[in-house]
């Protein structure tokens, strides 16, 4: 195996398993799982010739997001962009969803491929399919049980750092990602993003969480680590980014939360490495403001007029923070925890989120619904239902009149939009 | 930091919150400062970083568990300490030390590579990195009726002859995955492997720190009745759980 005839032959089985997949109602990756066990060197020579290469965008928190705004920028400027489907991360998801995508040599019929790549997924990654730009968002506790601890996943982003051959985006904000900078070689560019301004309290990191410890602003902590990109002002979705020292326009956002505003930053980061002297600032800022919110992140519904909005949380950093960005809009408010493998099957997590001034609790559900009331019982926080049935739960939130949001873990919001699809003719749900 | 006022005083000593944090242990902290509210004192959180002054009048001593990283720093500190430590623990001063301080607080850690990280001796158990995680649901028997919590840890520990166990595995791995035992107890003093966090869903344990606290501070402990149908009911969907 190994030369283009091969690859073709793949593609080919690999066409049909999935159109047989399709029938029979089954798994999106088992084609791509296929084609990768009779041709391991598949992904490569796919992405091998791409005349502006591959994006890895990894991290924590933000990738759905951070991607997707990515994607919408480059084909703004004009690029024939190819990206894998959130939940694709595997090597063998991104595969499948290129079997549509290849011309007649098996290579990838785009200018450029845009991947969303989870922390222990882009190690493998990066060592088939070397990408030419990386884009690192932040690195905090997520699914321990999975990866053990922050240094382990500080590592995994830094192996894909030094794979990337032309340039890495960097989160200035987050201590561990702007270290990663001190590890590159000197022929990979490195540029960096983050807040500043009034926006820069809005982010503390983990390590902001506990005791007291001086600030980290940025001109203290990191000297030579000018931002390319800086948010600098936040009201409501009205942002304003500079980039270098030029602030720019104001612009509105397509959707709500400081953490989106700064995935912004980091979108805006990349794509001008990208496309250089090509990058056109009003174009990009423009593209920006049409992002409306990925899949489950922080997407409204609207349900007999008032809006739903549903927020995946899956960490002690993002739900602190989409507190805090829905913090001041009230709305009678669900929470919904799970520990099955994808949620994190350890809850100690929910006592690392403050949620004092949280009000409005109608109902919390889930398979760890008796945790989370536990949790809020001890910020003090009146919870009027504990209700383990997540349909018997959204039953209890949709009689209140007014804006509602859920906040859920993973497989709790894939039920929980389940549910609503089978409920309502939801031209919301995609 | 946080006070109620007029109730009695209790000083909450929280050891290396910036390096010690991973596993929900800021929950301990929460679940004394809340019970002892609730039970009309008056608790006072400070905490101890590396290298700082060591807090006096220390009524309770919480630690967790952290990264690789964090741990060198921790252990010299906590070695520059180990004699005073030793002095409270003899002294009768509650501590609730979780996972990496738990093994801290032993003879020693070794890794799979043979490195040795010295621990202070307060419990007689050594701890050897061990080939896969121990992770998962556990129950645990101990003098407080059932614990329940969970567990993510790759160190096997070991206990020395005569030193008890803080709990019997019912479910779970516990120290080592082989003896049944969890944890290890020295006067007040509890090391153990579960977090969840451990304190908040097992509320007997948590107030039998609070009473040994305030019972040295004080002369005796005064209970208010206080409201656990949330803590049983995560109780009993615990015990459904498998591990």
């Amino acid at each position: 195996m190994g030369d283009v005839l091969s690859h073709r032959s793949a593609a080919r089985i690999g066409l049909l398993v999935r159109r047989v997949a399709q029938l029979r109602g089954s798994g999106t990756a088992l084609p791509g799982l296929v084609v990768e066990r009779l041709d391991p060197g598949f992904l490569a020579a796919a992405l091998a010739d791409l005349p502006e290469g591959v994006v890895v965008i990894t991290g924590t928190n933000g990738k759905t997001t951070t991607t997707k705004m990515v994607v919408e920028l480059l084909r703004a400027s004009g690029l024939k962009v190819f990206s894998n489907r959130s939940g694709s991360n595997f090597t063998r998801g991104i595969i499948a969803g290129m079997l549509g995508e290849l011309d007649g040599r098996a290579r990838l019929n785009a200018d450029i491929a845009v991947l969303e790549l989870d922390e222990a997924h882009a190690i493998q990654f990066v060592r088939e399919a070397p990408p030419r730009y990386s884009l690192l968002l932040n690195i905090t506790r997520d699914q321990l049980d999975r990866f053990g601890e922050v240094d382990y996943t500080a590592r995994l982003l830094e192996k894909v750092a030094l794979a990337t051959t032309a340039g890495v985006a960097l989160n200035r904000d987050d201590p561990l990602v702007r270290r990663i900078a001190d590890a590159l070689p000197a022929a990979v560019e490195c540029r960096y993003f983050g807040s500043g301004g009034s926006v820069k309290h809005l982010f503390p990191d983990d390590r902001h969480l506990y005791g007291t410890r001086p600030d980290l602003s940025p001109e203290k902590d990191s000297p030579g680590h000018a931002a390319d990109v800086i948010l600098s002002e936040l009201s409501g979705k009205s942002a304003t980014y500079s980039f270098g020292d030029e602030a720019q326009p104001a612009i509105e956002l397509g959707m709500d939360g400081v953490h989106n505003a700064l995935n912004g930053a980091a979108a805006l980061s990349v794509v001008r490495m990208v496309l250089g002297d090509m990058a056109a600032s009003d174009v990009l800022l423009a593209a920006l403001g049409l992002v409306g919110p990925a899949f489950g992140r922080g997407e409204s519904i609207d349900v007999d007029g008032s809006p739903l909005e549903i927020v995946l949380v899956k960490n002690p950093s993002g739900f602190r923070l989409a507190l805090r960005s829905y913090a001041e809009s009230d709305a009678a408010t669900m929470i919904a925890i799970n520990d099955r493998y994808a949620d994190g099957r350890d809850t100690s997590w929910l006592w690392d989120v403050d949620f004092e001034g949280l009000s409005n609790v109608e109902v919390v559900s889930g398979t760890r619904a008796d945790d989370m009331a536990l949790r809020l019982h001890y910020d003090n926080i009146e919870v009027a239902h504990v209700e383990d049935s997540l349909s018997v739960a959204l039953d209890r939130l949709l009689v209140i009149e007014g804006p509602k949001r859920i906040y859920c873990t993973y497989t709790a919001m894939m039920a929980i939009r389940g549910i609503l699809a089978s409920r309502f003719n939801l031209a919301g749900i995609q | 930091m946080m006070t109620n006022g007029g109730g009695l005083p209790l000083r909450i000593v929280h050891l290396y919150p910036e390096q010690m944090n991973i596993y929900g242990d800021t929950g301990n902290v929460l679940t004394m400062v809340r019970r002892a509210q609730w039970h009309g004192y008056d608790p006072e959180v400070v905490v101890h970083h590396p290298g700082a002054p060591f807090p006096d009048n220390v009524d309770l001593l919480v630690g967790g568990g952290g990264q690789d990283s964090g741990q060198g720093l921790v252990a010299a500190d906590l070695r520059a300490l180990g004699d005073h430590i030793h002095d409270l623990a003899d002294a009768g001063v509650a501590m609730l030390m979780v996972c990496g301080l738990y093994q801290l607080f032993g003879q020693f850690f070794e890794t799979v590579t043979g490195e040795r990280m010295d621990g202070i001796g307060i419990f007689d158990v050594a701890t050897y990195g061990g080939p896969k995680r121990l992770v998962g649901n556990v129950r645990s028997h101990t003098q407080f009726g059932e614990i329940f919590g969970y567990e993510n840890h790759s160190g096997l520990t070991m206990l020395g002859e005569g030193q008890r166990p803080f709990g019997e595995i019912e479910m779970g791995s516990g120290n080592n995955g082989r003896d049944r035992t969890e944890g290890a107890i020295y006067k007040n003093v509890y090391g153990t492997y579960l977090h969840g966090s451990v304190l908040p869903k097992n509320p007997r344990f948590a107030d039998a720190l609070l009473e040994t606290a305030a019972v040295r501070r004080h002369g005796t402990f005064t209970r208010a009745p206080i409201d656990d149908q949330l803590a049983e009911r995560a109780r009993s969907r615990a015990r459904q759980l498998g591990v």
